[in-house]
């Protein structure tokens, strides 16, 4: 059976009619047709289907679509805005931080709400708050570097404008 | 994976839930954060026709103050974590909700579902077809329980961070049916038996979790897993104990997933009343709770070393209430780093 | 020379941007019109005749499409010649649980896996096999109709030189006997696959392949199409470690199924197929005897290895020789006998893991060494420094040996760890390991033996100033694309922004036989400098003339063309490719590469060669609670002979990805099954096909890891770069068990080196029993004759003494396979 799904994602208002049984990652990817968001198990026993869900990191694969209703939806695909990448995308793709990708967008979710919660984790603290992400192919030092790299270019950027001279390769190394 | 079909219902109100889950007791399950159902649910482990949804309840999320605190069995984990009064006042409480998963699934997971959680068995946590390669088993679908081919009930492990350490802090728990509500200690809604580990009825809803004010106890508990995240329990101890000096003056010890229940250790409380807590009396009273554990070979790690990790944790919640600076210990065990607490608030006031 | 200006940067991988912001297209992303979808049904049942299938209720089912069965697939293939072993669908038989039996293609994944559920299958049970024991044990039921005899697939034996006689004349003779566990890849991507019937009529599959050309091969072969009718695709991998380097059942079927539909087929496996796709590590039982003299040198080597292979062929051959490749090329082993035998089980196939074959017996060659050094008091870190194999040598297996940076590895990691402070001088319970390892840098001889190139790459020039690189290989992570447009931007001096990919393609690229073996770099690497220094000598031509200064003068750099006495006699790139293609027209260019030929010419001389080896050397740092076993990893410091780094990010994430990796099998990852009461039960399962039981290392179990790169640019690789995805695994698990030697003083032969295995063996310790978890004995095995090859030292030309004609054979054999990959 169908029913209609009404929420925001990633900051735009979508109005669909789903599956009933359908999960947030199954209809972001299916009928949203948002496949930046991945999976690797369907059983929360991963993280690569982090989200956003109003705010915080959640697993899309565990949550009902149903109950996504009215809520604001965060997705890989939200994160660069006004034609710029977000800062940890600019560092993940510099520094290593991404090999095959596919845990990627799961952990920068994850990131950016750490980031938008703290202004200054420690390394310990990184390194907890991705502990629900599993990445098979960097070892993760990469990608906890590249979490402290945008953390100071993304607070040089707060101090000068323009973002970032150049969204072109190498721009945040 | 997909989900089975289901029709959901989501009420705004606990007697709204109560009269609806009231229609159809056997066929209708509550979904909370879901991180438990859902799975089961995919896995075909759990099939409910209906499903009524908590989170729109909001009277499920608070935490209220009171002679104690009064946990609403909605609150999330995360949320349960970021409450100074539990980091405070429950240090032990704080551990085991902070060890749960990981952070995604304690952005999801309530405290309500944790306590509620399913028990678990690696014959039992598998897709339908691996089910059926073994011919299922006594909890679902089958006749026998494969753990112990000879055991007339199920063996599936209590597998709950916070309960054990619920039950050593002395909580109750209020349920809550259309026919009105009761209270009962948390100690008391667990039964030890793998399929019907839970007194709840299928209509009742548990509504909250309160904790007393313990004045003068400290609490802490010591979580066995293979990683430093994602794993479940294989064996925990949860200690919570009242000191003068270093004499034990109150104390109780729970032990979590190594039974189909959180197992109380009562003879090793026996040892430490009235006595110094010394470095010997620590590792009797450590050995004394290891003997009643039970694990099966049905979780992660061999049973027999699992047993003899029950003494060292225990050992482990001991020293830490006595005060010992157990940071290194802990950080090897538990690979946080904030889950040590300075000595000084791990304390209860 | 001019200076380089991209390899040897650190730079972004040039997928980069694509991955962070979720474009990067895997193959379950993509979604087409009229999309259907598919499940397989697989077997419950791990050794089975199929009796009966009725698929009449499921193909009833509103919404099925097609239901298929082994009916539809007669034809068998496999990744090896000698072993053709599978159907998409089982045929006759089941051989293990999650055997595919038969498939659903649906109007969605849920109707599809409806009618799955309403297949009714008759199995007739046959004797399970669980462990290799068994299967030596019994030859009756065999598993498959073919292999060696009974239930065993391959047994062989090689001996280079006498080496009875050098473990007589040597001063110590050390026998011990390990074990290391199987465990599988878990690549975080599901396999996933899309198959069309292009608007041609021809078939299409996009798909999680590392080697597009293998399953090229086996989709023509299999469907009995011509290959010049087939497109494959290879999507990029979301990790691949070797696990999707063979043609799996699912390609083939959503393949067939596209084509009877004229619909796009679509499978995504679920975690639990994923592992029943496996071909991951072997579980390996060795022996390893060794004959050294006082002074520390070793005289002989006398291996023995079982490997439990699963219920099919895969890579096994391969892999049976593999665990016996490259002992000699790491240290200098005159003398040199071994013996390998692999068993069919009802379990899923084993095959390529990241490392393939070697780690296994690295470990114990690595752990023995460590005991070795002990008994001789020496220093293992010296005690290695002396007996390294001699750099551009031939071993006495003939492998031909370049470049060796294994010394400044071992010192490098000596000096960064303080070893000399550290090693048995830790408090109790604290502890260093070293360990060294050597690998691949690419297979020297192709799958199917042939004299065909192994890379191909093509550039396409033209008047925009940019430039289009096509080759095969497969971007699974490790940033091969990224060398790819690196080596091309160099060459021809311009960035890496103006040069387009196009990869792994088999319409649109040459060929490049795959990633896997470490051979992407430095095959598709000399491939790429080849085609472009063509293009730029094309260029360079006209340019020349027309700037008026002889073309050997002219420097490609930053975007332009300029003499390199008078740089401001220049053009932009731009301007000079269209100079030249107004002069010779269009501009394209090919390369390719071929590895030198073996110099082994005996059975088995085919595995181990390698253009070049890569060196590692490492230490672990452990923590071992002697209470408990407890045991954690705080540091790992590893050095790496890369050759050259030809974007050092990468190379560091290898590393470090490796170490990962290495952890992983040390102390937690098993593949393991479990049995029910046999009395009760004919049950074998494997014990938790899900990502939360089998365990595999989270941000919080990562020690701090120290990586130094060894750069001494190695002549046969592109820029002197060696391979880095593999080597730098190898070391860890025996610096592992090593390290904990030194920390508690007891030995866990055994891989993983769990807690309880160390707490095992410290109770034995104390009750004063050998201190020591492990294998007691290697199995018995009826070996066949070895092959008696003469070590080149001793005079040897690489031929076997009691071997019958092998080149006529080879012919024939080579003849048969080249039939077999044009003919439909
Ligand atoms: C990969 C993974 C790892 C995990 N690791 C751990 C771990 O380490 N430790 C641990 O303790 N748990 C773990 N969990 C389990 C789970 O995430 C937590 O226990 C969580 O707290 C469950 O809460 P929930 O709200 O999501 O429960 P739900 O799934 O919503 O519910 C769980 C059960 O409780 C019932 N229920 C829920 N709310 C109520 C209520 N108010 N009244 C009556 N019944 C109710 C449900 O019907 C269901 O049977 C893990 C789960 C996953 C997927
Ligand atoms: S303990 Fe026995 S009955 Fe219970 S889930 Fe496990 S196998 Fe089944
Ligand atoms: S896909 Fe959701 S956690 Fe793995
Ligand atoms: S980059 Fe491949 S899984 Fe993380």
């Amino acid at each position: 059976m169908k029913v209609r799904l009404t929420c925001s994602v990633n900051q735009e208002p979508v109005d669909v009619l789903v599956d009933d049984y359908k999960t947030l990652l199954e209809v972001l990817r299916e009928d949203l047709q948002l496949t930046g968001t991945k999976h690797g198990c369907e059983l929360g026993e991963c993280g690569a289907c982090a989200v956003l869900v109003d705010g915080s990191p959640v697993l899309s694969c565990l949550v009902l679509a149903v109950e996504s209703a009215g809520r604001r939806i965060t997705t890989v695909e939200g994160l660069a805005a006004d034609g710029r990448l977000h800062p940890l995308q600019e560092c993940f793709a510099d520094l290593g931080a991404s090999q095959c990708g596919y845990c990627t967008p799961g952990i920068l979710i994850t990131a950016k709400a750490l980031l938008d919660a703290e202004p200054n984790p420690s390394r310990e603290r990184i390194c907890e708050a991705l502990s629900g992400n599993l990445c098979r192919c960097t070892g993760y030092l990469q990608i906890v570097e590249a979490v402290e790299a945008a953390l100071r270019l993304g607070a040089a950027s707060k101090q000068r404008q323009p973002l970032l001279a150049q969204s072109e390769p190498g721009a945040g190394q | 994976m997909r989900l089975p079909g289901f029709r959901y219902r989501a009420p705004r109100t606990i007697e709204d839930a109560a009269a609806w889950l009231a229609e159809q007791p056997a066929d209708s399950m509550l979904l909370a954060g879901g991180t438990d159902l859902l799975p089961n649910m995919k896995r075909r482990q759990q099939t409910p026709s209906t499903i009524i949804g908590l989170s729109g309840i909001g009277a499920l999320a608070e935490i209220r103050n009171g002679d104690g605190l009064t946990i609403g069995a909605g609150v999330t984990l995360s949320n349960l974590v970021a409450d100074p009064r539990i980091r405070t006042s429950y240090a032990g409480l704080w551990q085991a909700a902070a060890q749960v998963a990981t952070p995604h699934l304690r952005n999801m997971g309530t405290i309500g579902g944790n306590v509620c959680l399913d028990t678990r068995c690696t014959y039992y946590d598998q897709n339908y077809e691996w089910r059926k390669s073994i011919d299922f088993c006594m909890k679902r679908d089958g006749k026998t329980c494969w753990v112990a081919t000879s055991s007339p009930k199920c063996l599936a492990v209590s597998s709950t961070d916070t309960a054990p350490m619920l039950q050593a802090l002395d909580a109750s728990v209020t349920l809550v049916s259309a026919g009105g509500a009761r209270v009962l200690p948390i100690a008391d809604l667990f039964a030890n038996d793998g399929m019907h580990y839970l007194t709840r009825q299928r209509d009742e809803i548990l509504a909250s979790i309160a904790v007393p004010a313990l004045d003068g106890w400290r609490s802490a508990y010591w979580k066995l897993r293979r990683r430093g995240a994602f794993d479940f329990p294989v064996a925990s101890a949860a200690v919570a104990a009242r000191l003068d000096g270093r004499r034990v003056v109150d104390a109780r010890i729970v032990l979590g997933a190594v039974s189909s229940r959180p197992l109380s250790a009562d003879r090793a409380v026996a040892q430490l009343l009235g006595q110094e807590l010394t470095d010997d009396l620590i590792a009797s009273a450590g050995a004394a709770a290891a003997e009643i554990a039970k694990p099966m070979d049905n979780t992660d790690f061999e049973l027999v070393w699992r047993k003899k990790m029950v003494r060292a944790l225990v050992s482990a919640a001991l020293h830490e209430i006595r005060g010992d600076d157990m940071r290194a210990r802990r950080l090897q065990l538990a690979r946080q780093e904030m889950l040590s607490m300075p000595a000084s608030t791990s304390a209860a006031r | 020379m001019t200076p380089r200006r991209i390899i040897g940067q650190p730079r972004r991988r040039v997928d980069g941007r694509a991955k962070v912001t979720g474009q990067t297209r895997f193959a379950d992303d993509i979604i087409l019109p009229r999309m259907l979808h598919c499940r397989l049904l697989r077997s419950t049942h791990p050794h089975a005749r199929i009796v009966s299938i009725d698929t009449g209720k499921a193909e009833q089912l509103d919404g099925v499409h097609l239901v298929l069965t082994g009916e539809s697939f007669p034809i068998a293939y496999g990744i090896l010649p000698v072993s053709h072993d599978e159907h998409a669908l089982c045929r006759d038989k089941v051989r293990f649980v999650g055997d595919p039996v038969a498939a659903v293609i649906a109007r969605d994944e849920v109707t599809a896996e409806s009618a799955v559920n309403l297949i009714d299958v008759v199995y007739g049970p046959l004797r399970t096999f669980a462990e290799p024991a068994e299967s030596l044990a019994h030859d009756e039921p065999r598993i498959h109709d073919y292999g060696d005899h009974g239930n065993v697939h391959k047994a062989v034996s090689l001996q280079f030189g006498d080496v009875d006689a050098a473990m007589a004349a040597a001063d110590h003779v050390f026998d011990d006997v390990f074990f290391f566990e199987g465990n599988t890849h878990l690549p975080i991507e599901q396999h996933a696959s899309v198959a069309v019937k292009d608007p041609d009529g021809k078939l299409v599959i996009y798909t999680s392949t590392q080697t597009p050309h293998y399953l090229h091969r086996a989709l023509a072969k299999a469907l009995a199409m011509p290959a010049a009718h087939i497109r494959v695709v290879a999507t990029p991998n979301g990790g691949g470690f070797g696990g999707k380097s063979d043609p799996f059942n699912h390609e083939l079927v959503v393949a067939k199924a596209a084509m009877l539909l004229d619909r796009p087929v679509k499978i995504c496996l679920n975690r639990e197929e994923v592992f029943y796709c496996h071909r991951g590590r072997h579980p390996v039982t060795m022996r390893f005897r060794t004959g050294v003299t006082r002074d520390g040198k070793i005289t002989a080597l006398d291996l023995q290895t079982l490997l439990d292979g699963g219920s099919y062929g895969s890579y096994g051959v391969a892999s049976t020789f593999y665990t016996g490749a490259l002992q000699t090329v790491t240290y200098d082993i005159p003398r040199y006998r071994f013996r390998g035998c692999r068993v069919f089980t009802n379990k899923p196939p084993c095959g390529p893991k990241r490392g393939h074959g070697t780690p296994q017996s690295r470990f114990g060659q690595e752990v023995q060494l460590d005991k070795i050094a002990e008994h001789l008091k020496r220093d293992p870190a010296g005690l290695r420094l002396g007996m390294i194999a001699p750099p551009d040598s031939l071993t006495a297996n003939y492998l031909r040996v370049g470049t060796i940076g294994l010394a400044e590895c071992i010192t490098k990691v000596v000096e960064r760890s303080n070893w000399k402070d550290k090693f048995r001088k830790l408090p109790l319970g604290r502890g260093v390991g070293l360990a060294c390892s050597s690998y691949l840098s690419g297979a020297g001889m192709p799958i199917n033996w042939n004299d065909l190139p192994h890379s191909g790459v093509q550039l396409k020039l033209d008047r925009s100033g940019g430039v289009t690189v096509f080759c095969g290989a497969t971007e699974i992570g490790q940033g091969s694309d990224d060398v790819l447009v690196g080596i091309v931007a160099e060459v021809l001096g311009i960035d890496p922004f103006d040069v387009r990919a196009v990869t792994g393609d088999t319409d649109l690229t040459p060929v490049d036989l795959g990633s896997y073996s470490s051979r992407v770099t430095l095959m598709m690497g000399n491939a790429a400098i080849q085609a472009a220094e063509r293009a730029r000598a094309i260029v360079a031509g006209p340019v020349a003339a027309k700037l008026g200064v002889p073309a050997d003068r002219l420097v490609f750099a930053d975007r332009r063309v300029f003499d390199s006495e008078q740089p401001d006699r220049s053009v932009t790139f731009q301007e000079a490719v269209c100079i030249a293609e107004a002069r010779v027209g269009t501009i394209g260019t090919t390369g390719s590469y071929t590895p030198p030929k073996a110099a082994g010419h005996f059975k088995g001389g085919g595995v181990g060669p390698s253009p070049t080896y890569s060196y590692t050397a490492a230490v672990v740092e452990v923590d071992v609670d002697a209470e408990t076993g407890w045991i954690t990893v705080p540091r790992v410091w590893i050095a790496h002979d890369i050759g050259c780094a030809l974007n050092p990010t990468l190379v560091r994430g290898q590393v470090e990805g490796s170490v990962y990796m290495g952890l992983g099998e040390a102390l937690m990852e098993e593949q393991a099954f479990r049995r029910l009461p046999p009395r009760l039960s004919s049950a074998l399962v494997h014990k938790f096909p899900s990502m939360l039981e089998y365990k595999s290392p989270t941000s919080l179990d990562m020690p701090e890891i120290v990586t130094d790169l060894i750069e001494h640019p190695d002549p046969r690789g592109p820029f002197g770069a060696k391979e880095v995805g593999q080597g730098p695994l190898l070391p860890i698990m025996p610096a592992v068990a090593n390290a904990v030697y030194d920390a508690v003083g007891v030995r866990v032969d055994q891989i993983p080196v769990s807690p309880e295995k160390i707490l095992r063996a410290l109770q034995a310790k104390a009750a004063g029993k050998p201190a020591r978890v492990g294998p007691a004995s290697f199995p018995d095995v009826a070996w066949p004759e070895p092959l008696l090859v003469t070590p080149p030292h001793e005079g040897g030309d690489g031929r076997a003494s009691n071997e019958p004609d092998r080149r006529l054979r080879r012919k024939a054999e080579a003849g048969v396979e080249a039939t077999a990959g044009v003919r439909s």
